[in-house]
């Protein structure tokens, strides 16, 4: 699974850090920290956070869509 | 492979965040059509700003931060292949080990490389790091944990300061030499870089501002640091922290307006010949794209900021499908975040030019506040330490161009006074983006 987030966009709401816990985390006053290739059974954990975001800075991706086809090969 | 080139269809040249984004967006909004990622480091699209931040600290693996494919690409990836050469007339792409890519239309996002310390043979030195892909962040990271002596950071930009805070918070020694008076100075200016300044010396960096480096010493390992005031500094790691230069090289021979500060565009992304023509298969996107932005009056600028890569290439992309007469300009408010000592720091507009500088929330000693940069009466940017839940009502000031200071008698608010933002005067003819650093956000 990869995660990113959009810091210019997050606010600092931490509804992330409720949903995921160990995935998301709050630091000082408003420093999100995250990690950004969580395991894939935490799918449900991640899916929640990405729909409790208030500013929908979340971005996820389930699988590396594209890996079937290593690079250089033809199309 | 050489000899029988490639399907035409599109190709992107440069394979990250820009590259990655731009790919997706040319399939969502329908191209089904052969296409082609080339990027000269041999990893998937990564992202760029966690490296000078939780790579460095020892948080995530320098790999870890490969980007999501929003949708499925379909492409062909040349990875580990830097573009060498354009021709434009043939519209042939050589790659390094021989391909020859054809394309129909072309996206450049190549980006930008760490600016390397001047003299070539002392930036060999072991001990020497630039910071700006995931193998810097590896190895300096490498480096830091074999617990060297003192660190010297040579440029207190974003990257210069976040590598400062990290290596203290690994407890190292540290040297932050800049030639300005405070830290982050071109991008934030004084009055705002000396709350910096502050951190910097509670955090115990021996921070001299200032202060130029004349060469880098040593015999095969660096070993000193000297300073043009005659004085040396003993150094075990040097991270050059210089910013960036464009990714242009490899467009040399294509006859096309490209120099170290980037390839201008026109309003709408597409790249400009020498003599100023708009080429209309050719678009550009990301920190190498040097295009007049709208909300500035048209200045040409390139914005070395992960927000302006992700907006600039779906822009792009967009107006590649598009009919010749359905160009749309891009406009952007160019936005950025860093964190560092603790501290959230976010930041719209573009402050060049600003000639006053307002705190509207908050307080530069309590090192967190809202600030707004004046030029002539009109809010040109903000900047927040901590302070992020006030920003986008100032962004929407800011690229609303309204009066400087832009909101009065809001809750909260101090009794705002206009004081000098403090910017260091322009930089002799040398080919600069809008803010020093490089993988931050």
């Amino acid at each position: 699974m990869r995660v990113v987030v959009d810091l210019n966009r997050c606010q600092g709401y931490a509804q992330c850090c409720y949903a995921a816990p160990g995935r998301f985390e709050l630091r000082g006053r408003e420093i999100l920290f995250y990690d950004p290739a969580p395991p894939n059974h935490e799918r449900a954990e991640i899916e929640r956070a990405v729909e409790a975001c208030p500013v929908h800075a979340i971005s996820v991706a389930f699988a590396d869509i594209d890996l079937k086809r290593p690079p250089g090969t033809a199309r | 492979m050489s000899g029988t080139p490639e399907p035409l269809g599109i190709a992107i040249v440069g394979a990250s965040l820009a590259g990655l984004r731009g790919a997706e967006a040319l399939r969502l909004n329908g191209y089904d059509g052969p296409l082609s990622i080339v990027g000269d480091e041999p990893y998937r699209p990564y992202d760029r700003p966690p490296l000078s931040k939780h790579v460095l600290a020892g948080e995530l693996a320098a790999g870890a931060t490969q980007l999501p494919n929003l949708v499925s690409l379909d492409a062909r990836w040349h990875l580990g292949q830097a573009a060498i050469k354009l021709d434009r007339e043939a519209r042939i792409i050589a790659l390094a080990g021989g391909t020859a890519l054809s394309f129909d239309r072309l996206l450049i996002a190549t980006g930008a490389q760490a600016r390397p310390w001047p003299d070539p043979e002392a930036a060999r030195l072991s001990g020497v790091h630039t910071l700006r892909g995931r193998d810097d962040a590896a190895d300096l990271r490498a480096a830091l944990v074999k617990n060297p002596g003192r660190v010297v950071i040579v440029g207190a930009g974003l990257i210069g300061c976040e590598a400062a805070s990290c290596c203290r918070d690994l407890g190292l020694p540290v040297t932050l030499i800049d030639p300005n008076p405070t830290p982050l100075a071109r991008s934030l200016g004084g009055a705002i870089g000396g709350v910096i300044a502050g951190c910097l010396r509670d955090a115990g960096v021996d921070f001299r501002p200032g202060t130029q480096v004349r060469a880098l010493e040593g015999d095969g390992a660096v070993r000193r640091v000297a300073l043009s005031n005659g004085a040396a500094i003993d150094a075990d790691l040097v991270i050059v922290a210089l910013g960036a230069v464009r990714a242009t090289g490899w467009l040399a021979a294509a006859a096309l307006m490209a120099d170290a500060g980037g390839v201008t565009c026109d309003g709408a992304c597409r790249v400009l010949t020498a003599d100023g023509t708009a080429v209309p298969e050719i678009y550009a996107a990301g920190d190498v794209a040097r295009w007049p932005i709208p909300l500035y009056d048209g200045r040409l600028v390139s914005i070395e900021h992960w927000g302006n890569a992700v907006e600039q290439a779906r822009h792009a992309a967009r107006n590649m499908l598009a009919a010749p007469d359905d160009q749309r300009p891009y406009d952007h408010l160019p936005a950025f975040w860093s964190s560092q000592f603790g501290i959230n720091i976010k930041a719209v507009g573009l402050t060049e030019g600003a000639d006053s500088l307002a705190v509207v929330q908050g307080s530069l000693a309590a090192r967190r506040f809202l600030a707004v940069y004046g030029q002539a009466g009109r809010s040109i940017a903000a900047v927040s330490f901590d302070e992020a839940r006030w920003l986008p009502a100032y962004a929407e000031r800011v690229a609303a161009r309204r009066p400087f200071p832009p909101i009065r008698d809001a809750n909260d608010q101090p009794a705002i006074t206009s004081l000098p933002p403090g910017f260091p005067p322009p930089r002799a003819a040398r080919h600069h983006g809008v803010a020093m650093g490089g993988a931050h956000g």
